[in-house]
């Protein structure tokens, strides 16, 4: 008899309790939740703790206190099991000069244990989606930013993840490496992966973004899409304050993180 | 006030910028530590005028004789030669380094006159980096033998502004030999040959004409002191400018400013081109590899291995700072050569050697693999335990340490299997302890700051390097007398304790 199928879990990334101190409290108790397939975009103002969340998700930081399960698995407890599902970006490409991007792709996909055909038949598109083709054997070390960028946005995907986590992945790229950037995530995101995502670009987070988090003070002070986000800034706000029917991201973005700074 | 724009205004700049480099250097930036420097600078500086004084003895007050000369003129040509090949280095590091480049050449100043100073200022550093180690010994010569000893100060102030002046020229004659894309990495193997060259070469002689690997022997020998010059030859100044000669003093100064100034007027002017065209290099066409990369089967171990492996290979620059240390064993392989006809005792002194090389080889490759890092996000969101990381990455060094020393200890093995055991096991232990060293200290950097990982921990700098000498120790004590090799065997285990004990991992 087969055993029964335990549904997946509902949430691709759920956090309970978060709390991280350095000299003072980075993060301060942090729930989160994002579905599974869901685009959701992290904002804050600076030192509002977005990369420190998003470190500690990836595995890269340990939290003092809460937990952290993702697609299911309990990140602190297994942690190696949570990384096989995850794929962390930064805003600052860490690959290697003296590689090309395809031995970078190789290399990744033996540290994730991807089997070879799967890994180059991937590789191969990637670098393609990314118009990265002509460039798969030169060595990285004369890549602009842009490139770089993308290399390590091929190398995150490689690899099949189910979350995505990436911190700033548009900073500093020109306009067409952004778009292509932007429509890979979408891609990913149509064909059912999780893309959690930092950014300051407003813009981006209101165009792309199924939901949105508003993170202040090692706190998520607003959540939701960007109708929910207006009301709940308008609240308690009068028309004089811009925020309500028609406000911009900006406008709201700006109210509610003043809000817990203010009380 | 010092009018803005002039070459003296420019050298307070320089000097400003020099100055708070190497405090920042010496105390890692932190401020506390300045006291702690200062008390250290002062001890450094009592106990070798210690040394110094007991060294110096009866040689300050001896009458000047041919062997006295051959003896100075040789000393001072080694740390020329040193210096020349430090000079090359600073040069090189100013053409390629973008700092503030950009800055001074779209400001509307006379460019030439800021790398006049630069220049002179690289002449300036390389003379006083002799200081520490020169200065006690001047020191204690004058006090044991009179003021005339004082014309040594003056020496070294030459040989710095002379060496920088053949350094000029040599940086620039191979930026116009080879292109400024070529330079870099050859500039920078030629100052490591020249350093080296010279002390490797009189160990070759002294070991093909008399067995041993002692410099002394061939200078002092009755050959050389044949050969060399009339005593009033000019071959002699400087020699005898240390030695109180006011007018071979002022003639050797006065060369060497003119030697300097000659070099400043003929770059300065197209030092500005020349930092150009360097940075240039830096938007060349990327290198294409001939074989695109295979996607086989590979466990994470064997992936991060073999990225270590391919990294090291395709970075030349990194290569000839590793394997640099490698020139000195040129001596002991050709002591082995030597030995293979005249047997047994000569394989004693290759013991201790080799085990030294490796432990500083493994210590170099270990700051590459374990801190020198350039994507430890990757490295660290990979599902694989720190554990097999760690352990890719030390099989990583200790594969280069098997590679290149197997042909030594095959050749060793075939002339005397019990030297050659006793060596493989003193190479595979010091090369560990180096590694453990490296992993106790880690810190992520850069690997184009390697040059820059001695002074990054100076605890792990010291611990390698006495953890190799102690190894070495027992090395060559155990090719004699197994038991004896005890005490020093326990040195090198307290001196990992100590490392251990004060590395900030401890309680990892």
């Amino acid at each position: 008899m087969l055993p029964p199928l335990t549904p997946p879990p509902p949430f691709a990334l759920e956090i309970r309790g978060l709390v991280k101190r350095f000299e003072r409290p980075a993060i301060d108790g942090l729930d989160l939740a994002v579905r599974r397939g869901e685009f959701y975009a992290l904002l804050g103002p600076n030192g509002a703790g977005k990369t420190t969340t998003l470190r500690m998700i990836a595995g890269l930081l340990r939290p003092d206190a809460g937990s952290i399960h993702v697609a299911g698995i309990d990140a602190l407890a297994d942690p190696v099991a949570a990384k096989r599902v995850v794929a962390w970006i930064s805003d600052e490409p860490m690959i290697y000069d003296k590689l090309t991007p395809r031995e970078y792709l190789a290399f990744v996909a033996g540290l994730w244990g991807i089997e070879p055909a799967l890994a180059e038949t991937g590789a191969q598109e990637l670098l393609s989606w990314l118009g990265l083709s002509a460039n798969a054997d030169e060595r990285c070390e004369g890549f602009s930013k842009g490139m770089r960028q993308k290399v390590a946005l091929a190398g995150a995907l490689v690899h099949e993840p189910r979350v995505i986590i990436l911190d700033e992945p548009l900073t500093g790229l020109d306009a067409g490496s952004a778009r292509q950037v932007k429509s890979v995530l979408r891609e990913r995101a149509r064909a059912g992966g999780t893309i959690i995502m930092t950014t300051h670009i407003l813009e981006v987070a209101e165009r792309m973004a199924d939901r949105i988090g508003v993170i202040a003070h090692g706190k998520l002070v607003a959540e939701g899409t960007l109708e929910e986000l207006h009301r709940q800034a308008g609240n308690g706000h009068d028309a004089s304050d811009g925020i309500g029917e028609g406000a911009s991201l900006e406008d709201t973005f700006l109210a509610l993180v003043a809000a817990p700074a203010a009380a | 006030m010092i009018q803005p724009g002039t070459a003296v205004w420019f050298a307070q700049h320089e000097s400003r910028l020099a100055w708070r480099d190497w405090l920042s250097m010496m105390t890692a930036g932190r401020r506390e530590r300045r006291r702690r420097l200062a008390i250290g600078i002062a001890i450094f500086v009592i106990v070798m005028h210690a040394v110094a004084y007991s060294v110096v003895g009866s040689f300050a007050a001896a009458p000047p004789d041919k062997q006295m000369l051959v003896g100075i003129t040789v000393t001072l040509l080694l740390s020329w030669l040193l210096m020349v090949s430090q000079a090359m280095e600073s040069m090189t590091r100013a053409f390629y380094a973008r700092s503030d480049l950009d800055l001074i050449l779209a400001s509307p100043v006379k460019s030439h006159k800021v790398f006049a100073v630069r220049i002179a200022t690289v002449a300036l550093s390389v003379a006083m980096m002799a200081l520490p180690l020169a200065a006690p010994f001047i020191d204690m010569l004058v006090v044991r033998g009179g003021a005339r000893w004082l014309g040594a100060y003056g020496v070294i102030a030459a040989m710095g502004a002379a060496a920088t002046a053949l350094a000029v020229v040599l940086t620039v004659a191979l930026f116009r030999a080879i292109g400024p894309k070529r330079t870099r990495l050859v500039a920078q193997v030629v100052a490591a040959v020249i350093g080296a060259g010279f002390v490797i070469g009189l160990q070759v002689a002294a070991i093909l004409s008399y067995g041993t690997l002692s410099r002394g022997t061939v200078l002092q020998s009755d050959a050389v002191l044949a050969l060399a010059p009339h005593a009033a030859s000019v071959l002699w100044w400087p020699a005898r400018a240390v030695i109180g000669d006011g007018i071979a003093l002022l003639g050797v100064l006065v060369a060497s400013l003119l030697l300097l100034g000659g070099a400043i007027a003929m770059v300065a002017p197209r030092f500005g081109d020349y930092a150009i065209a360097a940075a240039g290099t830096e938007n060349s066409p990327a290198s294409r590899t001939r074989r695109p990369a295979a996607f086989r089967a590979t466990s994470p171990r064997r992936a991060l291995r073999r990225k270590e492996w391919l990294l090291l290979r395709r970075d030349p620059w990194l290569v000839s700072q590793t394997l640099m240390q490698m020139l000195y064993l040129v001596p002991p392989a050709v002591l082995l050569w030597r030995g293979f006809a005249a047997g047994g005792g000569a394989f004693n002194l290759l013991v201790p050697v080799l085990v030294m090389a490796a432990g500083q080889l493994a210590g170099g490759l270990a700051w590459l693999t374990i801190s020198g890092e350039d994507a430890p996000d990757l490295v660290a969101t990979a599902p694989v335990t720190a554990r097999v990381v760690l352990l890719a990455k030390i099989e990583a060094v200790l594969g280069i340490i098997a590679l290149v020393f197997a042909p030594l200890l095959a050749a060793l093995a075939i002339a005397s299997p019990w030297h050659a055991l006793v060596t493989a096991s003193g190479i595979v232990i010091a090369a560990s302890s180096a590694t453990a060293i490296q992993l106790w200290f880690r810190s992520q950097a850069k690997r184009s700051q390697f040059r820059r990982r001695q002074v990054s921990s100076r605890v792990a700098t010291f611990a390698e390097a006495f953890s190799s000498i102690a190894w070495a120790a027992t090395a060559a004590v155990a090719a004699v007398n197994l038991w004896l090799a005890m005490a020093p065997a326990l040195m090198a285990l307290l001196v990992l304790a100590g490392a251990r004990y004060l590395s900030p991992r401890k309680n990892s």
